[in-house]
């Protein structure tokens, strides 16, 4: 089922009479989400990515705007006839049911020519429950499960109803860091063996980068770019996407274009044809930089970090717009270290140029 | 290890004095007193011991009495008072405008003497040669024929004091199960909203066993508050109970220590230790209930 927002906006009231102004919690939202597909809502926190899953499964009402599932238009339509699954950032599991009772929960209310028998419900159940591999635990209360078990027990329950849209509230963000990387994978895993539609919310980019198809991000209640995770990060359309994507996150110099030539500092980097005069900030990705002794581009030397695989060259450059450089390179380079300078050569595809002041990207 | 013991001990020390002084030792004398046949507090003396207390207590027409009405009240007013305080809350919690001025109204009079509400249900219920009473007065405009509700039949009289009762314990309950309510998470709501689970459902399956640590509390109590009733009957009928067939175990009580023909601590004694067996009685039965239907 594809879903399909067409100037979605969310308006909330003043809290008060003193706040003149209430918030647009989201902005003006178009876009598609294709059928089947796993989409990543990314943003900080505060920027409407909930807002904006409330708004698909009917829990807020959009001030104005469109929602519709595959050809149906939802926007009037109440959660429960919109056949949406909804799992919570804290699961909400119903703490006196067991397993199985939470489970079967929203077969229960089937009415009508829709009604299941006991045997069909519990049929339905363990076959969900198979599905996230809880099929051992169905005896057992929310309270006695770990936390990637309650995530599980919670993916069932939404989709034991079959959903035609799943929504996931940041699914990891209650998880530990090692059962993170695994219920991601779980996650990806279930999405690709159900092909239900499945939109989820997240503030780590990481998170979104790895499992979405497609990833929106958001700021401030307005989508700053949707794409394929990696065309996101190859082609951030404005500075905020290109610091928001990526770990770690990219080196941001003030910069300046001249002739069809870019410069940081003194340093000429890079031929920016076509780009007409002006002030610009450069986004270079910490994996943009070639150590060259005879680098354009030339920053000291503060410390090397040893990752194996690969080091960490943390350095400083005075046009830097955060305290330090950090440049990621292949551990077969030798470096001196006692050395006090840096010289690096930058990949042209590593390096983008914002406006300064629109921080739009500059092609 | 032993130094430690030695502190606890000392820090309890106090509490366990006071526990000691007027909760362990009266329950004692108590229990001693009601096997002493004729006890007298001025001579401190006593005929002899047994179980004489007891069967005159339980053959006594006033005890049996004042054993059935308690034990109407109970029956009538607990299970009364929970539901509609319950009906209220939940009212309340789904109201966002005026909840707290109606929080408050429904709150007055458990900050209300008992004796001033009794004068207010005086008024109401009492027939007097000026006037029949508030809601005699009702009735008699609809066609009806009056009844002395205080001094008349005894149903009459009963409904008065389950009614008054009614009244009084409502505000704690419906402050308890309120905050109760909106302690639910609203997640829990929603998760079952999405689910189209009807609003029915919803009371039932989701509300009902999140606020079921509370409803239990409050039935305990409220059983335990019921059969300890006296001051309640006092404030509508006067201290005459036993003519006025109201009386209460506690009354009861009370009347055999210090009332008109009072002076019998013996008689007093027994029946205070009936009545606790079946207060111990009837909390032992709801905390076994408890443990099916009731979710930590």
């Amino acid at each position: 089922m594809k879903v399909v927002l067409k100037n979605l906006t969310k308006k909330f009231p003043p809290i008060n009479k003193k706040a003149a102004e209430g918030v647009t919690a989201v902005n003006n939202f178009t876009f598609e989400i294709p059928d089947g597909k796993l989409v990543g809502l990314l943003g900080p926190s505060g920027c409407g990515k909930s807002t904006a899953l409330n708004l698909i499964c009917g829990l807020l009402t959009p001030t104005s705007g469109k929602i519709f599932f595959g050809d149906d238009d939802v926007t009037e339509l109440p959660p429960e006839r919109r056949g949406v699954g909804l799992v919570f950032q804290n699961y909400a599991l119903y703490p006196h049911l067991t397993v199985r009772q939470n489970i079967i929960f929203p077969l229960e209310n089937l009415k009508g020519k829709d009604k299941l028998t006991k045997a069909q419900m519990n049929e339905k159940a363990l076959e969900i429950a198979k599905l996230v591999q809880i099929d051992s635990l169905m005896d057992r209360k929310p309270g006695e499960l770990s936390g990637g078990q309650q995530q599980r027990v919670a993916i069932a329950r939404a989709l034991v109803k079959m959903p035609r849209v799943l929504l996931l509230d940041e699914p990891l963000s209650n998880l530990d860091a090692r059962l993170r990387l695994q219920t991601r994978e779980e996650i990806s895993r279930i999405q690709k063996e159900t092909g239900i539609t499945t939109v989820f919310v997240t503030h780590d980019q990481e998170e979104a980068m790895s499992i979405s198809d497609i990833i929106v991000v958001m700021k401030d209640g307005v989508v700053q770019q949707v794409g394929k995770p990696q065309d996101v990060y190859d082609e951030p359309t404005n500075l905020f996407v290109a610091k928001f994507l990526g770990t770690p996150p990219i080196n941001v110099f003030s910069g300046c274009v001249k002739d069809s030539k870019l410069y940081i500092g003194e340093d000429f980097v890079l031929d920016a044809n076509g780009v007409s005069d002006r002030e610009v900030y450069v986004g270079i990705r910490p994996e943009g930089f070639v150590l060259t002794e005879s680098g354009k581009f030339n920053c000291e030397l503060s410390r090397v970090e040893v990752m194996g695989r690969d080091i960490s060259v943390v350095a400083t450059n005075a046009h830097s717009e955060n305290p330090t450089v950090r440049a990621i390179i292949s551990a077969e380079n030798k470096l001196d270290l006692a050395a006090k300078t840096v010289s690096f050569d930058l990949k042209p595809n590593k390096v983008f140029i914002f406006d300064k002041t629109t921080e739009e990207r500059i092609k | 290890m032993k130094n430690n013991n030695l502190k606890a001990w000392l820090y309890l020390l106090p509490a366990l004095i006071f526990l000691g002084v007027f909760m362990v030792y009266p329950l004692i004398d108590v229990f001693i007193y009601s096997f002493e046949e004729g006890y007298n507090f001025a001579s401190q003396s006593y005929y002899g011991t047994g179980t004489y207390n007891y069967s005159y207590v339980l053959r006594d027409p006033y005890f049996l009495q004042a054993l059935k009405n308690t034990f109407i009240l109970v029956v009538i007013t607990v299970p009364l008072s929970t539901c509609i305080a319950l009906l209220i809350s939940t009212g309340l919690a789904s109201i966002k405008r005026l909840r707290n001025l109606f929080q408050t109204v429904y709150f007055l009079p458990y900050v209300t003497n008992t004796l001033a509400v009794g004068l207010v249900f005086m008024i109401l219920f009492k027939k007097t040669e000026y006037s029949p009473g508030l809601v005699n007065a009702v009735i008699e405009a609809f066609g009806g024929v009056g009844i002395d509700f205080i001094d008349g039949p005894y149903w009459a009289k009963m409904f008065v004091l389950c009614f008054y009762t009614v009244w009084v314990v409502m505000p704690f309950k419906i402050l308890i199960l309120t905050s109760a309510l909106c302690s639910v998470k609203q997640d829990y709501y929603n998760a079952a909203k999405i689910d189209g689970t009807s609003k029915f459902r919803i009371f039932r399956k989701i509300t009902l066993p999140m606020i079921s640590p509370m409803l239990f509390y409050l039935v305990i109590t409220g059983f335990i508050g019921a059969f300890k009733a006296y001051s309640d009957a006092v404030a509508l009928f006067g201290t005459d109970l036993n003519t006025a067939e109201m009386n209460t175990i506690v009354g009861y009580i009370y009347d055999m220590l210090y009332g008109e023909g009072g002076g019998y601590p013996s008689f007093a004694s027994a029946a205070a230790i009936i009545l606790f067996v079946i207060v111990l009685t009837i909390t032992c039965v709801n905390l076994t209930v408890s443990k099916k239907h009731v979710h930590y």
